[in-house]
């Protein structure tokens, strides 16, 4: 991200949304809308003074709620441009009218109450989409009763949790009580590989439940985790090693069925009823902490971003692409690579990246071959 | 000469008063490996270690280099010596286990240390800010970073340094991460004294650094492409159409690979056969793609930019400037699994051929999943073959009305093929679940197997037996990886720079590899690899040029060199050679084929090699300083 952030032929126009694009000539010309930070990116150097007398507060994004942030913030430490942006619905001065705490505190005088939106054209020869994926809120699923019991929480919560940088400094302090889980249940196909939701199986959440096993277990060696999936999906490079020395090394459990119901008791503990289809058994087992694996979906604004671009994309919101071309999306001179065009994983992503960024070149060039 | 001798000898010239603890230890070293019972050197790799330690006694007691080597320049700059230290908290990667104020504290009280700063994260755009700044206010003349691995970062901060002003050479890393804080999670107060060791070996070797400039190769605009399946139709295409000449090497009579045995592609419909003819129809039409049907590649000369690769059908070797394989892989034949006889029980591919030729006589037909995969031996998955089942078995039973089951341990159907193996349940196919430890077992035109989900043991009676077998690495590369010197994984397949963030580049520059060479992969990953590889390539054939880190070794006594050509016989990359000079024989680095690793410097009895940026001084300042507080 920094090497991008600073190649010199890079631009990044961050916090800026697609608005309209039009043919111009053989390339577009592209309407964005820089939203107003109310920070100006060239003076900030993200010191923090600001945030340190901040009284406005929301819940921390990036972090997925699991803390709360204040109205003016970076939204998260490495990120580009690393400079502040102040949150216009949680900001005091920008809601009630008053407090303007933040352009005291900054010596730079980089706050800037008066930004307005910019509107900006851009003229381009080709647009690629990669706008990655957004998480299935698994609420709907009630038997697995996220958001009405505490310590469910979902897969990208746990990774905050684990983070050293996250909200708990890399401990699983479960989020009812604060006591370090030692036990922990992790459900694949939450949502995916489901009629009612995503029909799709959303390739990556076998792995990455895996490897939230095994850091569990490096985080604490009396921790012990249990896997209930489907089929174990791990097909890349490599992946069946990686699952053998789970269960081998790290004492990682599989558990072949899903979960129909999860209890609480007074303790906040958590009875899961699940069945072990190899057993044909229904059974149960008590744990401390439960992490669903949710679907991953398209990016909640790709549709939109679709229709304005002129591009296809599927009932979910996944862009089609064309056959025997993967880059080319079905309109000449946009491209897409990544989780928006379908499910993939990290070198299967990256690949996508190179051959996107291929399909471009040749495009600018004026001579695509297919 | 002795080490009694010589050491007779510096007492004399007053350098050294009282030994030192570690010149205690070389000699002891001495001694045993024979020097000090004088006996006459044994061999080649004797006489070099003595000459090592030899060379290592002649350093001075205040710990600089040896005198015969002193490179005054170092010496003149030491008077104005500024160094930076940046100790990076990586969040709490670092802080969370030592502690980091502490360490900043004590690189603070080191010789020549200017300038000392904590940053949460070195690598963000803050830190980055301030380490270019402190570089201007400062003056400072070296940069030190105490964070994470140089594999990450160590571009980034050299760049930084760069935009400071600073020759980005003039960067040292010190990892107290990976080494220090990550490893001894448990021991906070010994991982903080650990941390400050490695600070205080990063500075006395920063004194020692020596601006460099990156070295700049030609690149011959023409690309090597080697397998002429989908992968490699697909990268010459692409490149042949940005203008680039591509040279495809093909080891059969025609081009198609693997994909023109297929039968219908899911889910475009299309014959494989047919997709394959397509494509090689427009290489052929391609005037800037060169074809060499029925050729191997039996030898490669050369380095990035400059590669010269003889063809088993060709006399003269061709030139290219950047290599990419494409050779594909095999499915494997089953042998002696589950009674393969080609005719009731067969594999998929000849299922494939079955379904193609719309031949397909049985009615009652039964799949067999990882035959042979997922096993001992043959650890991996093979990724495609549950999609390729599912699809099979679609056509066989809505097409041909055939009553098909399908016997599998995980069902693969990752992403949105997820949908045909939903379709295939539609159509009628059964899908039954066996164990690992319970493999279905084909008694004549019975299969038993026992269905984990429903407990029971079954009797399937079948007409034909299909067993999917996975996508083996083809049998040449163990050849190319030799003859390229590019790595293989245990498997066999091609292992790329990084599993994750470099999946079409092979460490060695120049070299790139996409499709099944490199892991099994559906047609249409195969082709976005094979763009993509088209677009890694691009990067250097557009530009004409390469420039490579001047992290190379150098024949710094050109007299010294005996030109006995140990060195060229070690070097793993091809990059030393031996030239004939008025002297006499002469080896010479090939710069830009050199990847620095060193080996030439460790191997030759001369000691004339010098490897840039890890000199021996730089190296021996930082092991003397390791033990003294």
């Amino acid at each position: 991200m920094l090497e991008a952030g600073r190649h010199p032929e890079v631009e990044i126009l961050a916090y800026t949304d697609v608005v309209r694009m039009k043919k111009k000539g053989r390339g577009f010309a592209l309407s964005v809308k820089k939203r107003a930070r109310y920070v100006d990116e060239n003076i900030c150097n993200a010191c923090g003074l600001c945030v340190a007398k901040c009284p406005g507060r929301a819940p921390d994004a990036f972090d997925t709620g699991l803390r709360k942030r204040t109205a003016i913030y970076l939204y998260f430490s490495q990120g580009i441009p690393a400079v502040m942006t102040i949150d216009p619905d949680s900001c005091i001065y920008l809601t009630k009218g008053k407090c303007r705490v933040c352009e005291t505190r900054c010596d730079k005088g980089a706050i800037n109450f008066d930004m307005k939106d910019k509107r900006m054209t851009l003229d381009v020869d080709a647009v690629v989409v990669a706008t990655g994926l957004d998480l299935f809120d698994p609420s709907p699923l009630t038997h697995y009763g996220y958001g009405r019991l505490k310590n469910v929480i979902s897969g990208i919560q746990y990774e905050r949790l684990i983070n050293a940088t996250g909200p708990t400094g890399g401990h699983l302090y479960r989020p009812s009580d604060g006591k370090l889980a030692k036990k922990v249940a992790y459900v694949q196909c939450v949502g995916s590989r489901d009629l009612n939701y995503c029909d799709y199986c959303s390739s990556v959440c076998c792995m990455y439940s895996i490897k939230d096993a095994m850091l569990a277990r490096e985080h604490d060696p009396e921790s012990s985790s249990y896997i209930f999936h489907t089929d174990l999906r791990n097909v890349g490079k490599w992946f069946q090693k990686y699952e053998k020395r789970a269960g081998e090394e790290y004492g990682v459990n599989f558990i072949r069925g899903r979960i129909a119901e999860i209890e609480e008791d007074g303790n906040r503990d958590l009875t899961v009823w699940y069945e072990d289809t190899t057993e044909q058994k229904v059974k149960s087992m008590k744990m401390e902490m439960v992490v669903l694996a949710t679907a991953a979906m398209p990016s909640k604004s790709a549709k939109g971003l679709a229709k304005t671009l002129g591009i296809d994309t599927d009932e979910y919101g996944f862009i089609e692409t064309r056959r025997g071309a993967p880059a080319d999306t079905t309109r000449k001179g946009v491209f897409a690579c990544g989780f928006c065009k379908r499910p993939c994983d990290i070198p299967k992503a990256v690949s996508q990246a190179s051959a996107a960024a291929q399909r471009a070149a040749a495009h600018v060039k004026r001579c695509v071959p297919v | 000469m002795t080490a009694k001798k010589k050491s007779k000898k510096t007492k004399k010239t007053g350098k050294a008063k009282k030994p030192s603890k570690m010149k205690q230890m070389l000699r002891k070293a001495a001694k045993t490996t024979g020097r000090g019972a004088r006996k006459p050197a044994r061999n080649l790799k004797e006489a070099r270690d003595e000459d090592l330690v030899q060379a290592e006694l002649e350093f001075d007691e205040t710990g600089s280099a040896p005198v015969k080597d002193r490179d005054k320049r170092v010496k003149d700059e030491e008077q104005d010596l500024r160094i930076g230290v940046f100790v990076c908290n990586c969040g709490t990667n670092i802080a969370g286990f030592l502690d980091c104020k502490d360490v900043a504290e004590y690189a603070r009280t080191l010789p020549n240390v200017a300038f000392v700063r904590e940053n949460l994260f070195s690598c963000s755009e803050a830190g980055a800010n301030d380490i270019r700044n402190a570089i201007v206010e400062n003056k400072l003349s070296r940069v030190i970073v105490a964070a994470c691995t140089p594999i990450t970062h160590e571009p980034t901060f050299r760049a930084v340094c760069a935009e400071g002003g600073l020759n980005p050479y003039h960067f040292e890393f010190v990892n107290i991460r990976e080494h220090c804080s990550w490893v001894h999670k448990e021991i906070k107060e010994d991982a903080t004294e650990k941390a400050k060791d490695l600070i205080r070996m990063g500075v006395a070797r920063a004194a020692y650094l020596e601006p460099m400039e990156p070295i700049t190769g030609e690149v011959e605009k023409v690309a090597l492409v080697v397998g002429g399946g989908v992968s490699g139709m697909t990268v010459c295409l692409e490149l042949a159409g940005r203008g680039f000449d591509v040279v495809l090497v093909e080891k059969e009579k025609q081009l198609g690979g693997l994909v023109k045995h297929l039968g219908t592609i899911h889910p475009w419909g299309k014959k494989g056969a047919d997709y394959a003819k397509d494509l090689a129809r427009r290489v052929a039409g391609q005037r800037r793609i060169k074809v060499y049907k029925s050729s191997t590649v039996t030898d490669v000369k050369g380095f990035i930019g400059k590669y010269s690769v003889t063809l088993s059908s060709l006399k003269k070797p061709v030139t290219a400037g950047i290599l990419i394989l494409a050779t594909g892989a095999e499915p494997l034949i089953p042998e002696g699994l589950y009674g393969f006889d080609s005719k009731r029980v067969i594999t998929q591919l000849q299922m494939e051929s079955l379904l193609a030729a719309k031949k397909l006589a049985a009615k009652k037909i039964v799949m067999i999943q990882c035959a042979g995969a997922r096993e001992r031996g043959r650890l991996y998955c093979s990724r495609i073959c549950c999609m390729t089942a599912a699809k099979n078995a679609l056509f066989a039973a809505s097409k041909h009305r055939a009553d098909v089951t399908v016997l599998y341990r995980d069902l693969m159907c990752y992403g949105m093929d997820e949908r045909l193996m939903r379709d295939a349940k539609r159509a009628g196919v059964k899908f039954i679940n066996f164990a690992a430890d319970e493999p279905p077992v084909v008694e004549g035109g019975v299969v038993k197997v026992r269905a984990q989900v429903l407990g029971k043991a079954l009797e399937l009676p079948a007409d034909l037996v299909v067993l999917s077998t996975p996508l083996a690495p083809a049998a040449s590369n163990p050849v190319l990886s030799r003859i390229l010197k590019v790595p293989l994984d245990e498997y066999g397949f091609f292992l790329e720079g990084h599993v994750k963030l470099k999946p079409l580049d092979f460490s060695t520059d120049g070299i790139f590899v996409c499709g099944t060479a490199r892991w099994p992969a559906t047609i249409a990953e195969s082709v976005e690899q094979a763009t993509g590889a088209a677009s890694r390539a691009s990067t250097f054939l557009a530009r004409g040029e390469v420039k490579v880190e001047p992290i190379v070794s150098v024949i710094e006594d050109v007299e010294g060199c005996r030109g006995c050509g140990l060195c060229v016989a070690v070097c793993p990359y091809g990059a030393i050679e031996l030239i004939e000079t008025d002297k006499g024989r002469k080896a010479r680095t090939i710069e830009v084929a050199c990847k620095g690793c060193g080996t030439c410097g460790a191997t030759c009895y001369k000691r004339v090699v010098r490897m840039n940026h890890f000199t021996d001084q730089q190296l021996l300042a930082q092991v003397r300083v390791a033990f003294k507080k």
